[in-house]
């Protein structure tokens, strides 16, 4: 079973070229028009981010209830980065993420339900239970999963890049990774393909400011964008907290992927409300109150509410309306998880190797 | 599948080749990316006549970093193309470990079967060239370990080719390893071109005994041959026996030789420790245990880095001589 999108989409120029003689219009780009000044769409990504917000309580909730086996590493605090960059995309460009990357799965379309069955090791989860928390992987939307090695989707993503280049098709591919890994040698090398093949790719790197408990800027030297400029790849820094400011820079960058121009490098700056993962609640290496300042003058869902209510595009009714309408539909993801059945044992060894 | 009796004769690496030209032919999706593989023909020239036959989109020289060169492979292979990335010596493999083990073993699995990572790694193996040790180790054992990884061993041309027609084909991550110092080893091919492959998990006995099962992977299958033929002479019927891959592992057609032979010598040129000849051993005294005269032998590579000196380098691979002293400890003489 291979349900990738673009399979709808493809028009390969190298079939074009085979012995069947495939007539192929040429790459047409499809991309929506902007969001901004669209009500609706706008409406949408605060659902989309206190969606994730809501679920990634949810599930920190059902963690310390031993309800969810495993690691699980939250996003509260980054929907904007997650919501602002899948925004700017289409169902068939592709997405990979990382151990915190529940905020991804939901921006670029995944099911509540299937979500919290694959937190729960169910089998009518995402990956039948076998992934878990950290491998959310759903390709008919194209997300070609979390990855739970930091750095480790980078090259996926750009061979996912160079495939779609190769395919003829105007597909971008994403790789949204944290500042940790940033340090990692396989950036360097995955922007350097990139770079040197101009291939569709936007590197989004989510700068949460910590990478597990050491402070970035401990272990990182230098400005992070010159890393992207060095190798001539478009690279800037933005507010990673103003969701709109996201999907701008990322509508920019995925319009030039898509004219052909190459890979992007965008470093949002952003924050983890909670710890690492579950198990440094006290987090001793940052202060409570530099905490208390992102969340009270910086948190992504009340600046965007205060923007849209400013502007007369959200009520306070109407906001109280999505909350309880999220509010239901994570309770009903939940309960659908829970019902749903583990997997049978003899699922164990299968899919080890394909057919 | 066996190498025929009569055709025409090509060296192992036209086989590779051929095998490449004509999968790339077949099928659209089917790229090389490596080191120095479109212009200058890869370092051994197996790549030899890609680029002009496919053009550079679908023969690309890359960077030195097999890390993304691989990470790329798995990508690509995850969104509808077959890849075939070559790491230009084994050696490099520990570069590359992270992608191919933590990534490509595990996407089908872990995305409980919605993804899949067609992919063919080339590589190489083999001691001998005086390369020393970092460009010399038969490292196949490492990913045989992985579940999720398929790993392809051939001895000879004909099997080279079918096998990596099969690897091109196949739907997982598949470690194609060549051992370099048989490159320019004749065999024979059908005649034409006409399309063969050979499927994986299949065996093949390369010399029928009765005394003796030796099972040799990659170039050690010539090195058991050459001990047999030695040990005709000295009245020692030796079975060889060639699993040609390890993962999938044919164990019936290994199990039913020695139960015949009731003796039985495991040949790899990887170390001998923790190595693939430890694993084939196990699975021979847990299955044919009440049919032996005497304990599964293995015969790896020296558990030392390997040296440079001919003088040194030499004594630390597997030799028919080695071979058949082994084989006459355990026919009693």
């Amino acid at each position: 079973m291979i349900p990738l999108s673009h399979r709808d989409t493809e028009c390969s120029r190298h079939q074009a070229d085979s012995v069947q003689k495939v007539e192929c219009m040429s790459p047409e780009i499809t991309d929506t028009p902007p969001i901004t000044a669209n009500t609706k769409a706008l409406l949408d990504l605060y659902r989309q981010m206190l969606t994730i917000r809501e679920f990634e309580e949810k599930a920190q909730d059902l963690y310390s209830r031993a309800l969810i086996p495993g690691l699980l590493h939250s996003s509260v605090g980054q929907e904007a980065a997650a919501v602002g960059v899948c925004a700017a995309l289409r169902p068939d460009d592709y997405v990979a993420s990382t151990h915190r990357g529940h905020g991804h799965c939901i921006a670029k379309g995944a099911d509540l339900g299937k979500m919290f069955a694959e937190l729960f090791g169910k089998a009518e989860g995402y990956c039948r239970g076998k992934g878990g928390s950290m491998h959310i992987a759903n390709p008919d939307v194209g997300n070609l999963g979390a990855n739970a090695i930091v750095g480790g989707n980078i090259s996926i993503v750009t061979g996912a890049a160079l495939s779609a280049k190769m395919r003829g098709t105007d597909q971008v591919a994403v790789s949204f990774f944290g500042d940790g890994a940033l340090n990692q040698g396989i950036v360097l090398e995955s922007m350097n393909m990139a770079a040197i093949w101009r291939l569709p790719v936007i590197f989004v790197c989510e700068n949460n400011q910590y990478g597990e408990y050491t402070p970035m800027e401990q272990v990182t030297a230098g400005e992070v964008i010159q890393r992207g400029k060095a190798l001539g790849i478009s690279s800037a820094a933005f507010d990673g907290m103003d969701v709109l400011e996201v999907y701008r820079a990322t509508r920019e960058s995925v319009e030039r992927a898509r004219r052909g121009e190459g890979p992007s490098f965008l470093v949002f700056s952003t924050y983890r409300y909670y710890g690492h993962g579950m198990s440094d609640r006290d987090r001793p290496y940052r202060t409570r109150e530099e905490e208390k300042e992102w969340r009270q003058s910086r948190d992504p869902l009340d600046r965007f509410a205060a923007h849209l209510m400013d502007n007369g595009q959200m009520t306070s009714s109407e906001k109280d309306r999505l909350h309880k309408e999220i509010g239901e539909l994570i309770h009903q993801a939940v309960e659908f998880g829970m019902e749903a059945a583990y997997p049978d044992p003899d699922e164990v060894s299968k899919h080890v190797y394909s057919d | 599948m066996s190498t025929p009796t009569e055709g025409r004769e090509v060296t192992f690496a036209q086989a590779i080749n051929e095998a490449m030209h004509e999968e790339m032919a077949r099928d659209s999706s089917v790229f090389v990316m490596g080191e120095d593989v479109a212009v200058a023909g890869g370092v051994y020239k197996l790549t030899r006549g890609l680029l002009d036959a496919f053009g550079p989109e679908r023969v690309r020289d890359t960077p030195i970093s097999e890390a993304a060169i691989a990470g790329l492979a798995v990508g690509a292979a995850m969104t509808g193309m077959r890849p075939i990335a070559e790491i230009m010596f084994g050696d490099f493999l520990a570069l590359v470990m992270d992608q191919l083990v933590n990534q490509a073993a595990k996407v089908h699995y872990m995305s409980g079967g919605s993804l899949r990572v067609p992919l063919v790694i080339r590589t190489t193996m083999g001691a001998g060239r005086r390369a020393a040790a970092q460009h010399s180790q038969s490292l196949c054992a490492w990913l045989a370990h992985i579940p999720g990884l398929k790993v392809v061993l051939p001895s000879t041309p004909f099997d080279a080719k079918g096998l990596l027609k099969t690897a091109v084909r196949d739907n997982n991550p598949v470690i194609f390893f060549e051992d370099k110092m048989m490159y320019q080893k004749k065999g024979l091919l059908p005649e034409g071109s006409a399309d063969y492959t050979v499927p994986f998990g299949c065996a093949d006995v390369k010399r029928s005994g009765t005394d003796v099962t030796v099972i040799a992977t990659s170039s050690m299958v010539h090195v058991a041959l050459e001990a047999a033929d030695g040990l005709a002479r000295e009245g020692i019927d030796a079975e060889v026996i060639d699993p040609r891959t390890l993962t999938p592992l044919d164990e019936e057609t290994l199990i039913h030789s020695v139960k015949k032979t009731s003796r039985c010598i495991v040949v790899d040129e990887g170390y001998q420790r923790f190595g693939a000849t430890a694993e084939i051993a196990a699975v021979v005294g847990e299955k044919a245990f009440y049919y032996l005269d005497a304990p599964v032998h293995r015969i790896g590579a020296m558990d030392v880095p390997i040296p440079f000196s001919p003088a040194l380098e030499d004594q630390t691979i597997p030799s028919p001589e080695t071979v058949m002293t082994v084989a006459r400890k355990l026919m009693g003489r």
